[in-house]
């Protein structure tokens, strides 16, 4: 059956920071452009989620009277701390020995959730139109093979895929240029960079999880501006990772943990490392007494330039996180994502108006202040592959003394699914019981996130193969999802003898990890029912 | 036959609510609030009569702060032609809504109206009873399904033992239970069209509706948490816990 169809220039994929500052620029650029932008989430914002101590200057060049339009960024960052932490004591590393890259005082606090919902206001505004719900789930293509836009996700069909009373059928949105901005392992980015090749020579990328939870802190603990990040336990020396601690308003504290996925041993949970973390006394003394009111979790890039892929093809452009821009010293990827969008929306603007080529994008990128960070922050990530106190002493001597500039790039070796050992051969890890107070455990955890999916519809987490989980991946590593996964979808039942794979699909929170870490990639994350997934406030 | 459907904007039901510190009511900044539930089976059910080519025009209604109109313009995505907004700040109650509701309907003269049997923030249940009251038209509540007749509706209402048919005449409020019907997603050319059609704004004050609050709120809290259960060896030791910890037997 045919779709019903919808023109426009330009269709962009997603609503994070990278696809508003895209549709922005655009209408800045010609307001006559007819700009569309889709986003999965319930609304924009309730999939978003960061640490985040932001950086103004892209927002500085995109809406200079930021600060009059009444941006939620006011926050700024007073005070700076970086502790090593043991297992009891913990070290404090001045901040004048710290690099360049890793010093806030001119950044803020936010919530990337409440910029992306000012951002897009700011967006309607110029005559943007954006429909949040409406999950992008195809790639539609040109006969030459050129990108023709994209299609939404039929809703209303059951577990079999049978039309329900309230079906309504997807509809094909056409455009002379599409701008795939997802975010980390978009789906479709995720096909179109396999499509056109778009990481051919690039290295494999690298991914972390994020954690995020925020307290209501004690008003005598809660110091507004304060900015903490941590290094060392919970995690051991090989395992990339860290904390971050950020006193923002309202007496509320933004306590995250980014764990990198290539790490090795199967028996590893990054929920209970960051579980864990909390308990340790200079982490429990901040946030005794108070109360956890939200939590989250979500992938993101840690790759840099050695991954990023070509970041344009015919008829479509990635940018942010969907091609991977996070400046992973720098612990911050909004304004080099909304930065890539400004270029993004140039490149669009000449095509259209001029007729030029969309590769021109990628000289428009190695031109502007995104590349020369990215490139002197690119040794940073790789360093730590030789375990946490090489990597500090490289990175040392690579951003304070070379600023980034040594004469060599390293490599990344590996995709982090090839990086688990079998789980015979690494030691189990034994984590304490949540205590319900500053530990908890996953349930009650999705229980704050206000992730649903309607109950019947189809399982948006495909296994390729139905029996490798319980065939292979059980045996050979002690089947790692029910543990990389932050909210338990999947889980390993035994009924009558029988091992038993289950996917709780309606607690997913689409952090995309599984997609990720799965050891044989067995698991494709595909958009669900539109509207489906975290309902998040401020993350 | 004309349709009057009233929403509500709530908090979202996936939400986890949050009560404010100082106890003065729940958190509702950076929350994602929706249309109340079965207020959307209200606006299905309209639009399926509509459909059905038994009425004529659906005007969507709502009462409260700037956002609410999000509701209307919800409703009118899915198939409203109209909407009106009421706009008044801060709470309001069940007794003031139906007042307004009242001065809506001689003013747009419906044969109906509907709307969800209770919003899932207040649980009231008070509004739809009170309009019927206030304009002397029979109510049917709790309806799970509507059969429009001859100026007559049959509709089957859940009920405690079970279901009951009653028959109502037209006009008539009607209270939706979410048993009525599965609302349908709104598509992305309706949304579009939506966006132009009409929301008529009319400040509550100028309606002459008094709209202070009648009941005082003293004070809002979380619910006690649920202790720990323990396991006992034998019937005796239960029994033994209910008579002398317990002391319920």
């Amino acid at each position: 059956m045919s779709r019903e169809v919808m023109e426009y220039d330009v269709v962009i994929v997603g609503g994070g920071p990278s696809g508003l500052a895209t549709a922005i620029k655009i209408k800045q650029l010609d307001t006559n452009l007819n700009v569309c932008l889709l986003e999965k989430a319930s609304e924009i914002g309730a999939h978003i989620l960061s640490g985040n101590v932001f950086e103004t200057r892209a927002l500085d060049e995109l809406l200079p009277n930021w600060k009059d339009l009444n941006a939620p960024v006011k926050t700024k960052v007073n005070k700076e701390k970086f502790l090593f932490l043991g297992k009891s004591k913990s070290l404090s590393w001045p901040t004048w020995l710290l690099p360049s890259v890793q010093k806030n005082h001119k950044n803020y606090i936010i919530s990337l959730a409440n910029l992306c919902r000012w951002l897009a206001e700011q967006a309607e505004a110029l005559g943007v139109e954006i429909f949040p719900g409406f999950p992008a789930s195809e790639i539609l293509y040109n006969e030459d093979g050129s990108v023709k836009g994209v299609a939404t996700q039929d809703m209303g069909l059951d577990k079999e895929g049978n039309k329900k009373d309230s079906y309504e059928q997807g509809m094909e949105l056409h455009a002379k240029v599409t701008v795939f901005a997802e975010g980390c392992r978009g789906h479709l980015g995720k096909k179109l960079i396999k499509k056109f090749e778009l990481d051919k020579g690039k290295d494999p990328q690298q991914y972390g999880i994020g954690f995020k939870e925020i307290w209501e802190i004690k008003e005598e603990n809660h110091q507004e501006g304060l900015v903490m990040h941590t290094a060392g336990w919970p995690l051991d020396n090989k395992t990339y990772g860290g904390s971050f601690v950020y006193h923002a308003e309202n007496k509320q504290l933004f306590l995250g943990y980014v764990i990198g996925l290539d790490y090795k041993n199967p028996h590893l949970s990054p929920f209970d490392e960051f579980q864990r973390f909390k308990t340790h006394p200079s982490i429990k003394s901040i946030i005794e007494g108070g109360k956890r009111i939200s939590y989250g979790a979500r992938a993101l890039i840690e790759g840099g330039l050695q991954s990023l892929p070509k970041m344009y093809m015919p008829g479509a452009l990635l940018v942010g996180c969907d091609a991977g821009t996070l400046n992973t010293p720098k612990i911050k990827g909004s304004h080099t994502a909304m930065k890539s969008g400004m270029i993004a929306a140039e490149t669009i603007v000449e095509k259209l108006k001029e007729n030029k080529d969309l590769s021109i994008y990628e000289g428009k990128f190695k031109k502007s202040w995104i590349y020369e960070e990215l490139h002197a922050a690119r040794n940073v990530k790789p360093s730590f592959s030789w375990g946490l106190i090489l990597g500090i002493i490289f990175t040392g001597i690579d951003q304070i003394l070379f600023r980034g500039r040594l004469p060599f790039t390293l490599r990344h070796r590996h995709a982090d699914h090839e990086t688990l050992k079998p789980a015979n051969i690494m030691p189990k890890i034994d984590y304490p019981k949540p205590d319900n107070v500053i530990t908890f455990d996953k349930t009650s955890s999705v229980y704050l996130t206000g992730t649903n999916h309607t109950e019947n519809q189809p399982v948006h987490l495909q296994l390729k193969d139905k029996d490798l989980p319980i065939k292979y991946t059980l045996e050979k590593f002690a089947e790692p999802a029910q543990r990389y996964c932050p909210v338990g979808v999947y889980e390993i039942q035994n009924e009558n003898n029988v091992e038993k794979f289950v996917i709780n699909s309606q607690n997913c929170i689409h952090c995309k990890t599984c997609d990720i870490k799965e050891p044989s990639q067995n698991i494709t994350w595909v958009t669900p029912e539109g509207g489906g997934g975290p309902k998040y406030g401020n993350m | 036959m004309k349709i009057l459907v009233a929403v509500k904007r709530v908090i979202d039901y996936n939400v986890q609510v949050r009560v404010k510190e100082d106890g003065t009511g729940v958190v509702t900044d950076n929350v994602k609030m929706s249309t109340n539930p079965p207020d959307d089976n209200a606006v299905e059910e309209a639009v399926k009569i509509k459909e059905s080519g038994k009425a004529k025009e659906i005007v969507a209604v709502t009462v409260g702060e700037e956002k609410a109109q999000e509701t209307v313009r919800k409703a009118l995505a899915v198939g409203a032609d109209r909407g009106i907004h009421i706009k008044v700040d801060g709470i309001i109650e069940p007794l003031a809504v139906s007042k307004i509701l009242q001065k809506i309907v001689e003013k747009e003269k419906p044969d109906l109206v509907f709307m969800g049997k209770q919003a899932i923030d207040d649980d009231c249940n008070q509004t739809g009873q009170m309009l019927s009251a206030l304009l002397n038209w029979p109510q049917a509540t709790f309806a799970s399904k509507i059969e429009v007749k001859e100026n007559k509706l049959e509709i089957i209402r859940e009920v405690d033992e079970g279901l009951e048919t009653i028959e109502v005449n037209v006009p008539a409020v009607v209270t939706c239970d979410l048993r009525l019907n599965e609302p349908r997603y709104a598509s992305l050319p309706n949304i579009m069209k939506a966006k132009k059609k009409p929301i008529e704004q009319i400040n509550a004050s100028d309606l002459g509706v008094d709209t202070k609050q009648r009941i005082e709120q003293i004070k809002v809290e979380e619910p006690p948490k649920r202790k720990a259960g323990i396991k006992v060896a034998n019937v005796a030791e239960l029994v033994q816990k209910l008579k002398n910890e317990a002391k319920v037997i």
